[in-house]
């Protein structure tokens, strides 16, 4: 058996993975990171439009700090998120980006002077003072109240990670690519690794360290239609699901992009609307004005993706072979602006559509259709990362449920909590593994080690009719018809018990190949079974919620509940021969919130069953408010005032803005 | 809805497993119909999931973004998943594994090691002993710099600058323009302190800048249409100046 030792194992390279293994390498610690794909190829690099940060730099930005933000990303999560965490993370985003500048991000900068913009379908002059002439500038965002979504064009994603992993090479970080982790070691409610495969010559090794943090991404490929790379599949959420012990957070939360392009669904960036695309139906009519008058397309990605859907549902879709979709025009912000900041925007219309969206009128609108984007749920943590149940199991970025985005994450909170989370949850897990030691049985490694390769050698003796490819794909379907956008008790209810169906199939296969290496179709039949366990989480955690939150929206319960309703869906999977999951509840307490429960701002009014403590809590905060406001207090003392919380290093630091004491 | 019936399309890809002791290289082909829009990412994972299980390639964003399916197509590297079957009207696409990587299986190449080697070389990272503190305002960078920085920031490291370039093949050591590029780039960021004697350093051999043979198959397929034969040129312009 070979065993590895390390400090620090972090399972997944993406821009989170990455950033929490340079925390805990620059503690001291001996720190390996094993990921899929070589790191500089992860999904991160697929995020496109920018990462939000309250700099406050540029004329549209001014006046932004952590408050506005704070408000923002609650409301967008439609109360769902943990506040705590949502202040953890506003107050840490300026300094990510600031670093990330220092560690080689090209952020595009403010020129002094004026330019053209398009806002709201109009042509509009800016002008940039020249104090801020260099500073990092910022771009418009779907539910935001100021521009506050930094950039660099369209690839900024790629940018970061490229940074990002440069600086982890820098730190000699131990990356090892083409590494599968497939079960975690736990004994005694405590984490001490994983058992991890191979993924070129297939052998089977254990990794032993103090402590284990996932950082593999999201679970977009549970469904068909998806943005998400294909290595997105949930199987860091389903080997902590598989400890039976550790929970996951809010797996029904999934989020629709509105603009990915039809039918590769290859995302076109929120930048496109930030920047002043809109949408047109049939009749080239731009329609969101007509629902949400306020923020028109730039409402929050649940909202504008059901109303685009309302809006085929009435008749108003382009009908296409692959059935009807919206225009998404681009064409009115000039191609001098798409050639300079929405560059890969273009080459994707042109590679995949045969479109220049930079053409003037009809001819340059891309055909666009909401699709999975974004898995808001995942493993559920602590505010330090660490999961609730599992010691020395810590999970970051979108892996994680921390839980800031609750039930819906707006445009660029994203990327940005991977970093954030890095380096918050980083520096937790890099203090848990320097305060813990272990002491662990090799005869313990040992045996998680046999149990999984005896379970590959049962997968290739399988002797069944069915094909794992096909009841992938089945699951795929299902997902997107009945665990979608618009969801309904009967569908739901269908969904979980087709899905039984499949997982109990997954072990009527022939795997063709008996080879161990190199055999894709084995790799798909031990991924898909975990892969329907996740895809249970969420259809039955999407049954069982009644009411409509952020992207889960279901049509048999219209209402935000929050009488019922104010709290997480906790699945977990005790018995490994369970067809479903066990949920649980954690309530959310509104008598902590600094912002109690109330209407969003944008999507249908009147559509709240409010909780009793919501008004108490509202009217307890306008009192300190208020009372503070009189003493001359400040926002700071003001904010710690009603909400109280921790941060490591000096992320507790005050920002520092242009023109701000 | 119904579809007018798709041409049928050749595709013949290379498959060998350097690691089984029966392997041993052969085309095999598979015979499939076009859909509308097709590229070889949706081509080979259906001949993966309909005609051949075993058949290894690597995908991973689908959209050239990520640079994993660098792969030759009739001859010439290319992005699998940028290739769309309609633009070769033979119907006929033969695929091998790009050159210059060690390979894994069929399709199947080993960028990473070889691209994470190329980084620690260049040491492609930000070099600076400023301590800053991230609380305070960012340090202010001339917005045409940043953008000259990010043009070159761009590239995502899918080796068919590599697979393509003659002097690879005739230096097994040398950097590639991928490496030179990366070089170029840290030049051009205001926020790495190097020289150009460090750069030097680096890259002043026959391995590094002065080795290339200025053939320029590696702009001519580059994905990213990366200038690289004007910043190859630049980056040896000045450190001859230091020979």
């Amino acid at each position: 058996m070979k065993i590895n030792y390390c400090d620090a194992l972090v399972i997944g390279g993406g821009l989170a993975g990455l950033r929490a293994a340079v925390a805990a390498q620059t503690k001291g610690l001996n720190t390996i990171v094993l990921s899929l794909v070589p790191v500089k190829r992860s999904h991160s690099a697929a995020a496109q439009g920018g990462m939000q940060a309250s700099l406050g730099n540029s004329k549209m930005s001014q006046g932004d700090n952590e408050d506005l933000h704070f408000a923002d990303t609650v409301k967008g999560s439609d109360w769902g998120c943990d506040q705590d965490v949502a202040r953890m993370f506003v107050n840490t985003a300026p300094k990510a980006i600031r670093e990330l500048a220092g560690w080689g991000v090209p952020w595009t900068r403010i020129r002094e002077g004026s330019r053209e913009a398009v806002i709201n379908a109009k042509k509009t002059t800016i002008t940039e003072d020249a104090n801020v002439h260099g500073l990092i500038t910022s771009r418009d965002f779907g539910g935001t109240k100021k521009w506050r979504t930094c950039y660099t064009a369209d690839a900024t994603g790629h940018t970061m990670l490229f940074g990002v992993a440069n600086e982890a090479l820098k730190h000699n970080v131990d990356i090892r690519d083409r590494k599968e982790a497939i079960s975690l070691i736990h004994e005694g409610g405590r984490c001490y690794g994983a058992i991890v495969r191979d993924l070129i010559t297939g052998e089977l090794e254990a990794y032993v360290a103090k402590g284990t943090c996932i950082a593999t991404g999201g679970y977009g490929r549970v469904f068909k239609q998806t943005t998400n790379a294909v290595i997105c599949e949930g199987i860091g959420a389903a080997i902590a699901l598989e400890t039976g012990i550790a929970t996951l957070g809010n797996m029904e939360a999934v989020q629709f992009h509105p603009t990915p392009i039809v039918p590769s669904g290859i995302l076109l960036t929120e930048g496109c609307r930030g920047d002043g695309g809109i949408l047109r139906d049939v009749d080239g009519h731009r329609f969101m004005p007509d629902y949400e008058p306020e923020k028109k397309e730039l409402a929050s990605r649940d909202v504008v993706s059901r109303r685009m859907i309302e809006h085929i549902r009435n008749g108003k879709g382009v009908p296409s072979p692959y059935g009807d979709h919206i225009w998404l025009d681009i064409s009115i912000l000039g191609r001098e602006h798409i050639e300079k900041n929405l560059r890969d925007v273009q080459e994707i219309c042109q590679i995949f559509n045969g479109i220049d969206p930079a053409d003037e009128g009809k001819k340059g609108w891309a055909p666009v259709l909401p699709m999975q984007h974004y898995s808001m749920g995942g493993i559920r943590t602590k505010p330090t990362g660490e999961s609730q149940k599992l010691n020395g199991l810590f999970a970051c970025g979108e892996a994680s449920c921390w839980d800031m985005h609750g039930f819906n994450r707006l445009g660029g909170n994203s990327v940005s909590e991977t970093v954030v989370a890095g380096m918050i949850i980083g520096n937790y897990f890099a203090d848990y593994c320097l305060e813990n030691d272990i002491t662990i049985a090799t005869a313990t490694v040992q045996k998680a080690l046999d149990s999984q390769d005896t379970y590959l050698d049962e997968i290739l003796a399988y002797e069944g009719s069915e094909d794992i490819f096909k009841i992938k794909n089945r699951m795929q379907n299902l997902m997107d018809s009945n665990v979608g956008i618009f969801r309904d008790g009967p569908k739901l209810t269908a969904a979980v018990v087709e899905l039984e169906e499949l997982l109990k199939k997954t072990k009527q296969i022939t795997v063709k190949s008996k080879e161990r290496c190199g055999n894709p179709e084995l790799e798909e039949a031990y991924r898909v079974p975990k892969m329907l366990k996740v895809a249970l989480c969420v259809a039955k955690g999407g049954r069982e919620r009644t009411e409509s939150r952020g992207a889960h929206y279901r049509e048999d319960f219209l209402k935000r509940d929050d009488a019922n309703w104010l709290n997480r869906t906790l699945t977990s999977w005790p018995d490994a021969n369970a067809t479903q999951p066990t949920i649980t509840y954690e309530d959310l307490d509104i008598m902590s919130m600094e912002m109690p429960p109330a209407f969003r701002g944008y999507g249908a009014k009147g559509m709240i069953i409010e909780h009793d403590l919501s008004a108490k809590r509202q009217a307890e905060v306008d009192e300190i408010t208020e009372k503070m406001e009189a003493e001359g207090k400040d926002r700071f003392e003001i904010q710690a005032a009603l909400l109280n919380y921790d941060l490591p290093m000096n992320y507790k630091d005050k920002n520092e803005r242009v023109g701000v004491k | 809805m119904s579809y007018e019936k798709g041409r049928e399309i050749t595709i013949s890809v290379l498959k060998f497993n350097p690691r089984s002791a029966v392997s041993k290289p052969h085309f095999v082909d598979y015979k499939l119909e076009e859909t509308p829009g097709m590229t070889l990412f949706i081509a080979l994972m259906y001949i993966r999931e309909n005609l051949d299980p075993d058949l290894s390639f690597d995908f991973v964003c689908r959209a050239g973004i990520c640079g994993s399916c660098g792969m030759v197509v009739n001859g010439k590297p290319a992005l699998g998943c940028r290739t769309l079957i309609a633009n070769y009207p033979e119907g006929k696409l033969q695929l091998m594994p790009m050159p210059a990587f060690e390979l894994i299986k069929d399709l199947s190449i080993n960028t990473g090691k070889w691209m994470d080697d190329m980084s620690k070389r260049v040491e492609s990272w930000i070099h600076t002993n400023e301590v800053v503190d991230n609380s305070k305002l960012e340090e202010k960078v001339d917005p045409d710099i940043a953008d000259e920085t990010f043009e070159l920031d761009r590239c995502i490291e899918c080796g068919i600058c590599v697979a393509s370039c003659g002097t690879k093949l005739m230096r097994p050591d040398f950097v590639g323009p991928v490496g030179l590029n990366r070089v170029a780039r840290f030049e051009v960021d205001p926020h790495d302190n190097r020289t150009a004697e460090d750069m030097y350093e680096l890259i002043g051999d026959d391995d590094g800048i002065f080795g290339c043979m200025s053939l320029l198959a590696c702009e001519d397929h580059c994905p990213k249409h990366l200038p690289l034969q004007n910043k190859i040129a630049y980056l040896r312009r000045k450190l001859v100046a230091l020979r």
